[in-house]
């Protein structure tokens, strides 16, 4: 083991930012504006000569002071290392400074829900751990008072120092050890959002020192005594099968220890979970094992293979046809039905049309996919990347046959998730590697394996039709034609659900061999622009105001009793005023054209306006206001980080993202082949919160399907064409710029 | 296995690899300097990013043979306690998300700014252009790099 385990741990830099406060309603941030935080560099302390005690799962506070806060979910970018621990030293009621935040383990029976997925980190915990927080104040105040002889009641505490009446004072330290003896209160009385201390302020990622000086922290960094690594090699195409191998080559490359096949375990674990089919392939793999990676890599090439067809190889002209005939066709799933859409469309003075195409994506984590696994008869070590550590452990120990207190599993820092971490297919081949070959071994993926052995956002059409009687919507029928799997249960109930009398939502899907599965904001990622893109060509089919024709339509859901309505009409009135206030939507000068979407997902309402300038002849997204009501923000610095992320993402994605697929293979395996938005491209991203008391809601997802939709909209108002399909760089015919716009 | 004679962080190393090894997987898994990140492995990602005698390159891209004789700076040799300019940069803007890509962002641009101590912000989009960030941490990279740059002279 390298200084993967190393105990010193640099205290992590910190930011103040006291210009946080803006005025009235809206906290508003710029970051060209924002006032210079001061950075403070902290020396490193050896956290392994402090004195602690463990108070809870949480938290551990050492007889001077120090404190460490665990975070309990896994990190793969969006902040949650951070923010988590956050809310737990506010209530706790510490000086942000004085605490060290590590890496929970997976531990089932003390936290609950250690997954990094749909955006519900900080939503779900919220609870859990401000009472976490103020359990831990509420006893250690109970010791000091005891000590004393007074009442609780007349102690106060600041910044991890309890003080009576009298005017003595109690550091948290010197009374750890009675505190963590009394019994944990049921529920105790939390702060007023007024009192934050910590949360509201920025604090910088509490892993920066370790980022920028490049420390490990990273499954791709995990090194142990004696591991030794792997790289697979996987069937070339979707519906291959291994039939035999040579390794002869192979075998006498340098480093090479062994090559080995797996398919076995895995094969049983289907047979007891079928529903993990589509995640991962059933054939046999060959696995060359070596002493370094590029050993590894080197002897993969090196295995001449033989594949035969299981079943039909698959391309995305295939697929086109398939989903068209699918939304042509009657079989459908109803998802939600209101009123009847069939009469209303027959009434109809006015009905609109369109179909809007997306393609499959890879999820392209920066951090290739790679785990750790060490299967001995004692316990089996996992370590790595994965968002969802408790699923994988139950699938490995049903796997093993063993019992899930066997499966110890680290979870490491995640160069991105997007989705495609929680699936794990890489811990369950990690593991039944090591399980044949009897080492500590790490699973790498190269690249090209990662994009063509990948679990991919599904190519997907949506048909959405509308109606419109005496000027007024009466109908609104979506159909999702989709690959493998349908949009999940509560999406048919975001916006426009309940502002249509007569609205249905109905999906149908196809059983493709490919494999897929979630991709950051799974369906409203692409979803988002469809309908969006819709309203606006509606709107303009009624020639009503876009703006107004959206605000119509939410106050026909103000009231609702129905209980199945996922998004506030209220809230996401604000988002909209606030977006026309910001962007200055209607009053830019000529030249800029602009593109509005609102949008739920992810309990978050969020609406964004594109701005499109042509320059040299394109249109080009220049800017993206966006608007955010997540409720309380934990992290400014984080939250604006997520937020902007998603936005570029989003952008990015609906201009560029495409995986093709023929003879079920991908024809796309690297960054060469592949498109990802980069710097000259990504706009600049203004955010504006809303600012309220709600319970905070997450924030790595629901910025980045609107995107898509405003870009669409803006690239609409500049070139006069409607885009249909995603990527919009595939149809450069409708990105090009009347002649007159660009002389004018 | 042939030997090289390569200099990483001020200190000579004698490492004992296969020719066609990536300088990347020198570093990695030979010297056991992990800041240093594999993206893509065809010098398309920026992730591993190096400075050779002062020249940002891809690390992945580079034999043994190329660099041999040659001063090496990894993120981990960029200063002294990470605090080059353009790290302080990094923490005051608080720019990664995930992270993984940054130390080849830094390294890009303390190169570039080494030579263009006073950059336009379109100087800095075109020199950066070339590392990508899944996690499209763009305008806080743009805003760190003009931070440094004045921080820098």
């Amino acid at each position: 083991m390298s200084s993967n385990n190393s105990h010193i741990l640099s205290r992590r830099a910190f930011i103040r930012n006291s210009s946080l406060a803006g005025g009235g309603l809206v906290i508003g941030f710029n970051l060209f504006q924002a006032c210079k935080p001061k950075v403070i560099a902290e020396p490193a302390i050896d956290l392994s000569t402090l004195d602690y005690n463990d108070f809870n799962a949480f938290i551990k506070i050492a007889d001077n002071g120090a404190v460490t806060i665990f975070s309990p979910n896994p990190e793969i970018g969006q902040g949650v290392k951070t923010s988590m621990p956050m809310i737990i030293a506010e209530e706790l009621d510490v000086a942000w400074k004085d605490v060290y935040v590590e890496q929970g383990i997976l531990d089932t029976e003390n936290y609950t829900r250690q997954v990094a997925g749909g955006s519900q980190s900080i939503r779900q915990g919220w609870d859990a751990l401000r009472q976490t927080g103020a359990k831990a104040r509420h006893m250690l105040v109970g010791a000091a008072a005891t000590r004393w002889g007074v009442d609780p009641s007349e102690c106060t505490v600041s910044d991890g120092v309890i003080s009576n009446a009298a005017g003595e004072t109690l550091g948290y330290g010197e009374v750890v050890n009675e505190a963590a003896l009394l019994e944990v209160p049921e529920e105790v009385e939390l702060k007023h959002p007024k009192d934050y201390k910590i949360m509201g302020k920025d604090a910088t990622n509490v892993d920066i020192e370790k980022i920028t000086s490049g420390k490990p922290l990273f499954g791709l960094d995990y090194k142990a005594d004696g591991m030794v690594y792997a790289s697979v090699v996987r069937p070339p195409s979707f519906g291959h099968k291994l039939v035999s191998y040579d390794d002869s080559e192979a075998k006498g490359m340098p480093g090479v220890i062994d090559v080995v096949t797996i398919g076995e375990k895995v094969r049983s674990l289907l047979a007891e979970d079928p529903g993990f089919s589509s995640k991962i392939s059933s054939s046999d793999k060959v696995v060359v094992i070596a002493e370094t990676t590029w050993q590894a890599f080197k002897a993969k090439e090196a295995i001449k293979a033989t594949w035969e067809e299981e079943t039909p190889m698959e391309s995305t002209e295939q697929h086109d046809e398939i989903l068209t005939a699918l939304l042509d066709g009657n079989d459908f799933n109803t998802m939600r039905s209101d009123g009847n859409v069939k009469k209303a469309f027959a009434e109809a003075d006015q009905v609109l049309e369109r179909t809007y195409e997306s393609p499959f994506l890879p999820h392209n984590c920066m951090e290739p996919m790679n785990f750790f696994a060490n299967v001995t008869e004692e316990k089996v070590h996992l370590a790595g990347p994965i968002q969802t550590p408790a699923w994988k452990a139950g699938l490995v120990a049903k796997m093993l046959g063993r019992d899930e207190k066997d499966i110890h599993l680290e979870m490491t820092r995640m160069g991105g998730g997007f989705g495609r971490r929680l699936y794990g297919d890489f811990v369950i081949e990690a593991t039944e590697i090591s399980d044949k070959i009897k080492k500590p071994v790490k699973v790498v993926y190269t690249r090209e394996d990662d994009m063509e052995d990948g679990i991919y956002r599904m190519a997907i059409k949506y048909r959405i039709k509308a109606g419109v009687k005496d000027g007024k919507l009466t109908a609104y029928h979506l159909k999702e034609a989709a690959v493998n799997d349908n949009m999940y249960g509560l999406i048919p109930n975001f916006f426009p659900a309940g502002a249509v009398e007569n609205y249905q939502v109905d999906a149908a899907s196809y059983d493709s061999n490919i494999t897929t599965g979630a991709w950051r904001a799974p369906y409203t990622n692409f979803l988002a622009y469809a309908e969006q893109s819709f309203f606006d060509e509606l709107a303009e089919m009624m020639e009503v105001d876009k703006i107004q024709f959206r605000l119509d339509l939410l106050q026909n859901v103000k009231g609702t009793t129905d209980e199945r309505i996922q998004y506030s009409p209220e809230r996401m009135e604000e988002v909209i005023k606030l977006a026309v206030e910001k962007s200055g939507w209607g009053t830019k000068a000529a030249g800029v054209y602009q593109g509005f979407v609102n949008y739920y997902c992810h309990n978050t309402h969020v609406a964004e306006v594109a701005d499109v300038e042509i320059e040299n002849g394109e249109p080009v997204v220049k800017k993206i206001t966006c608007v955010v009501d997540c409720g309380i923000v934990v992290n400014p610095t984080g939250a604006l980080n997520q937020i902007e992320g998603g936005v570029i993402d989003g952008v990015g994605h609906s201009m560029y993202g495409e995986l093709q697929f023929k003879d079920g293979k991908p024809m796309a395996n690297n960054f060469d082949g592949y498109r990802l938005i980069r710097m000259r491209e990504a706009p600049v991203v203004e955010t504006y919160f809303v600012e309220n008391e709600f319970s905070p809601t997450g924030l790595g997802e629901p910025t980045l399907p609107p995107a898509g939709g405003a870009v669409a909209n803006a690239l609409k108002a500049a070139t006069g064409n409607r885009l249909y399909k995603q990527p919009f760089i595939k149809s450069p015919e409708l990105l090009k710029v009347p002649e007159k716009e660009i002389i004018g | 296995m042939p030997t090289y004679q390569i200099k990483v962080n001020g200190a000579s190393q004698t490492v004992d690899v296969s020719e066609d090894t990536p300088l990347l997987w020198v570093l990695r898994d030979h010297l056991d300097l992990v800041g240093t990140k594999y993206g893509c492995g065809i010098g398309q990602c920026g992730a591993c990013t190096v400075h050779v005698d002062g020249v940002a390159m891809r690390s992945c891209s580079l034999t043994p043979a190329q660099v041999d004789g040659k001063s090496i700076t990894t993120i981990e040799g960029l200063s002294e306690n990470g605090i080059h300019p353009v790290q302080e940069a990094w923490k005051e803007v608080d720019v990664p998300q995930c992270g993984y890509c940054q130390a080849g962002q830094i390294m890009t641009a303390s190169a570039f700014l080494e030579n263009n101590p006073n950059p336009t912000e379109e100087d800095v989009k075109n020199a950066m252009h070339g590392n990508i960030c899944r996690c499209a941490s763009y305008t806080r990279i743009r805003k760190a790099v003009m931070i440094a740059a004045d921080n820098m002279d």
